[in-house]
């Protein structure tokens, strides 16, 4: 395909041209870091989880007698365990992705310094097995453990804790983590085991490097345990959750008592987040239709104008297979040049929100892959007034004038 | 004249359909999704206190220990511990104070169909509802007399006092709380400040408290603290710390009616802080803030990010929009060249011309505009169903419906200026030859 004459035509069309660059310029700029952005967002959704995400369900307990709690945390467990399908039952304080982030900073000296906000979860005999908690190195708390360890001002009066995989590899890289002592407060604890990254109980508060910092500690029945865990098959879980509200709306009357499965509390975190996602999928959709429509209405404009031209191409032997191709190519120098201003706007953009926001940077390769986006949609907008291009007879050429 | 160039605008305008509604279409979506963003961040950046808010200050001190301490750079805490807020509160030095944290209360109904439930609640001393102007639907706010004698007294908003009471006069009625029986002096009347500005560590909007307490009686009873609470040194942690633990968990402020007030007290928190050195509980030398409503909402840079990054690309979007609508008006005024050739030769000048095309852009500017309205009502719905804590604010106010139109005429306006002044240029000779 020649594209000399291409180029001369567009000269002579300077502003429609331009028009359309700058529209697929803007077009390939948003739709870059709008697909970046949802990009990072799906990311967030699928922050992976070492507990037994779709086996747990949670049924939260407040408003009862505080001086009861070391009767009656073990008289509920025992009823949550007589359930049908139950396999563990535990009592805790808080929960991965609660939203009700209790932080401690911790450090590997008795006067360390540390930004990194650590989720701090208690849990009661079984807590382990209960969430599924995946032990990669050392032991779960033993019995004695459970029973001499309590809270003190939302400290532990333990000396033992498990960390997760990520915070041995932060606090002691290239170390093994077990028989280190960890210090927050004054306190120490030495760590007995490692387990698989556990999500914080905030992540989006904690930041970036609070996600996968979560410690355990073992605890008798407290007053601070406000959830009770249950393990069960997948399948059960509704009907686990159900059963179980009714048993503890018997045991604790007066006491507000509420379930949920642990599934439904990960959609309930990033419930946001989804519509975020959602919102921007609108946008790009929309925006890329918009894009089209322009392109359509452009092109049929410059067809109409050019009928008689193209008459006189068909009538000097052009197929029409030429003549489709010479607006396919058309459109796509037109897009090409778009898609160059837009990749540069695109990273301009992206360092903007980097300055301002809470924005990474982008990867290379989302530029590109807008362009192709970008191409074929200008590809596919061009298809229509260009087949009625190459529908035009020959004899136009011979009509009027 | 206008009247004869509208009826030409609808008369072109019909002519050709479809460019015609892709140019509306293009507009509406554009103005569609602009103002539902805008109008989101219209909403949560706004005055919670319209009139009041000048005057209240929230006092910030730094009482943490050395460590860590970077001269300049170190900012002072975000709230105050319990024996600070006590001095300040006592030392009276502003014309009103209030001393508050946020709980979560359990209330059980007296009578037996309403399951026992959690409220959220405020406890602060009483110059709370004076300072920030809260209305009284039924009753009134309890006294300094109350907070000093630890007095069991509540006040309750409307809407707890419809689902309790059914909307009548509770005030004198008992109500029971964390199993201690409080009485009612007060029933707040429609309240509500977005963003609730008094305490940023709870959700920051449409979401109000059901139960005030005296502050003193909270502490009394042992009712649960919900909020933030940051230690240092030896302070443990917990969600009700030690009233002498070095914790920071209320939130003080102060009403300072002029300027000069404003200073005396910075100057006076500058002195309470050496004052406080030279005693041994502070380590730090004097670090001070005190900014107001509006200050304290940026400081803390309430709108969420989310919304503001909305806010850009649906401005992006627009920007599209309008690029896309130049170039179909372009093209549906080139069209017309012959036509635009005649007028022309028969006299009309160039500006007659360019005013005649700009009535055209105008009323598609309208039309878009119109859908605009429609796809933004749409747009505001559904925000209102997310389950983000500011959806159910998302309304459309008289203010933003103008802007709507204003936005509308004035991008299409701005999108006919390049078309129309290129089609003015057509050389009328050119036009009438070809014909």
């Amino acid at each position: 395909m020649e594209i000399r004459p291409i180029l001369a035509s567009l000269r002579r069309h300077r502003i429609p041209a331009a028009l359309i660059v700058l529209e697929i310029a803007l077009a390939c700029a948003v739709l870059c870091n709008a697909v970046f952005m949802i990009g990072q967002r799906m990311a967030d959704i699928h922050w992976p989880n070492a507990i037994d995400e779709q086996g747990i369900s949670v049924i939260t307990v407040n408003g009862t007698d505080p001086a009861l709690a070391a009767s009656d945390i073990p008289r509920n467990l025992a009823a949550l365990r007589g359930i049908a399908g139950v396999t563990a039952a535990a009592a805790a304080t808080s929960m991965p992705l609660d939203q009700n982030p209790a932080l401690t900073g911790f450090t590997t000296t008795p006067d360390g310094k540390t930004t990194v906000n650590t989720s701090v979860y208690f849990l009661g005999s079984g807590g382990e097995q209960a969430l599924g908690l995946h032990l990669l190195q050392g032991r779960f708390f033993n019995a004695d453990e459970y029973a001499d360890s309590g809270l003190k001002n939302f400290q532990s009066t333990s000396h033992v804790l498990l960390v997760t995989q990520s915070d041995a590899q932060r606090l002691w890289p290239g170390q093994g983590a077990l028989g280190k002592t960890l210090y927050a407060n004054g306190e120490s604890w030495t760590v007995v085991g490692v387990v698989g990254d556990v999500l914080a109980q905030d992540p989006k508060f904690s930041g970036p490097g609070g996600r996968y910092s979560s410690v355990f500690y073992p605890s008798h029945p407290d007053e601070m345990m406000g959830d009770y865990v249950l393990r069960n098959a997948p399948q059960d879980r509704d009907r686990v959750v159900r059963e179980a509200v009714q048993a503890l709306g018997r045991l604790e009357p007066g006491a507000v008592v509420e379930g949920k499965t642990y599934a439904q509390m990960r959609t309930d975190y990033f419930a946001d987040t989804s519509s975020m996602v959602w919102m921007l999928v609108l946008v790009c959709v929309v925006m890329l239709a918009v894009t089209a429509f322009g392109i359509v209405g452009l092109t049929s404009f410059w067809v109409g104008q050019r009928r008689r031209q193209i008459g006189v191409r068909r009538a000097v032997g052009a197929t029409r297979g030429h003549i489709l191709q010479y607006f396919q190519t058309e459109n796509f120098l037109l897009s090409s040049m778009g898609v160059a201003v837009g990749m540069v706007l695109a990273f301009g953009i992206n360092l903007y929100l980097m300055s301002h926001y809470a924005t990474s940077r982008m990867p290379w390769y989302y530029l590109p892959c807008g362009a192709i986006a970008l191409w074929l949609i200008g590809q596919l907008a061009v298809l229509g007034p260009a087949l009625r291009a190459a529908a035009v007879p020959p004899v136009v050429a011979t009509r009027s004038v | 004249m206008f009247g004869y160039y509208f009826d030409l605008a609808l008369r072109s305008l019909a002519r050709n359909k479809v460019l015609t509604a892709l140019m509306v279409l293009a507009i509406a979506l554009g103005i569609g999704a602009s103002m539902t963003t805008l109008t989101v961040l219209h909403v949560l950046s706004g005055d919670p206190l319209p009139g009041r808010s000048g005057t209240l200050y929230y006092p910030q001190i730094d009482p943490q220990d050395s460590r860590g301490y970077l001269p300049g750079k170190s900012k002072p805490m975000d709230q105050v511990t319990w024996i600070d807020g006590m001095n300040l509160l006592q030392a009276k030095r502003a014309d009103r104070q209030a001393l508050m944290t946020g709980g979560d209360v359990a209330v059980q109904p007296g009578n037996s169909t309403l399951d026992p439930f959690y409220e959220d609640a405020r406890y602060t001393t009483a110059d709370f509802f004076t300072m920030f102007g809260v209305p009284f639907q039924y009753g009134h706010a309890w006294g300094a007399a109350e907070d000093e004698a630890h007095e069991r007294v509540a006040v309750i908003s409307s809407r707890l006092n419809d689902k309790l009471f059914g909307g009548g006069d509770s005030t004198g009625k008992a109500l029971r709380l964390d199993g201690t029986d409080f009485r009612i002096v007060g029933v707040t009347g429609d309240w509500s400040p977005n963003p609730n500005f008094y305490d940023l560590n709870r959700k920051s909007y449409d979401e109000n408290e059901g139960v005030f307490v005296p502050l003193s009686t909270s502490q009394d009873v042992g009712m649960v603290h919900d909020g933030s609470v940051d230690c240092w040194g030896n302070g443990g942690g917990g969600n009700t710390p030690d009233h002498n633990a070095p914790c920071v968990w209320l939130q003080f402020w102060v009403q300072l009616d002029s300027p000069a007030k404003a200073a005396a007290y910075k100057t006076f928190l500058v002195h309470y802080s050496e004052q406080q050195k030279a005693l041994g509980r502070f380590q730090r030398p004097p670090n001070v803030e005190l900014r107001n409503v509006m200050q304290w909402l940026d400081y803390n840079q309430v709108v969420p990010d989310d919304v503001r990054l909305q806010t850009w690309l649906a401005l992006g979007f627009l920007l599209v929009c309008l690029v896309n609508t130049v170039g179909l008006m372009l093209a549906k005024f080139l069209r017309r060249a012959s036509e635009l050739g005649v007028r022309r030769a028969l006299g009309a000048s160039k500006k007659a011309l360019f005013a005649q095309l700009l009535v055209e852009s105008g009323v598609v500017g309208l039309v878009g505009g119109m859908g605009g309205l429609l796809l933004a009502f749409i747009g505001l719905w559904l925000v209102r169903r997310q389950p983000a804590s500011y959806a159910a604010l998302a309304h459309l106010d008289p203010a933003m419906l103008f802007t709507t139109f204003l936005l509308a005429l004035g991008a299409s306006l701005l999108a006919g200026l390049l078309p129309a002044w290129r089609a003015c240029q057509v050389a009328p000779a050119l036009q009438l030859k070809s014909n």
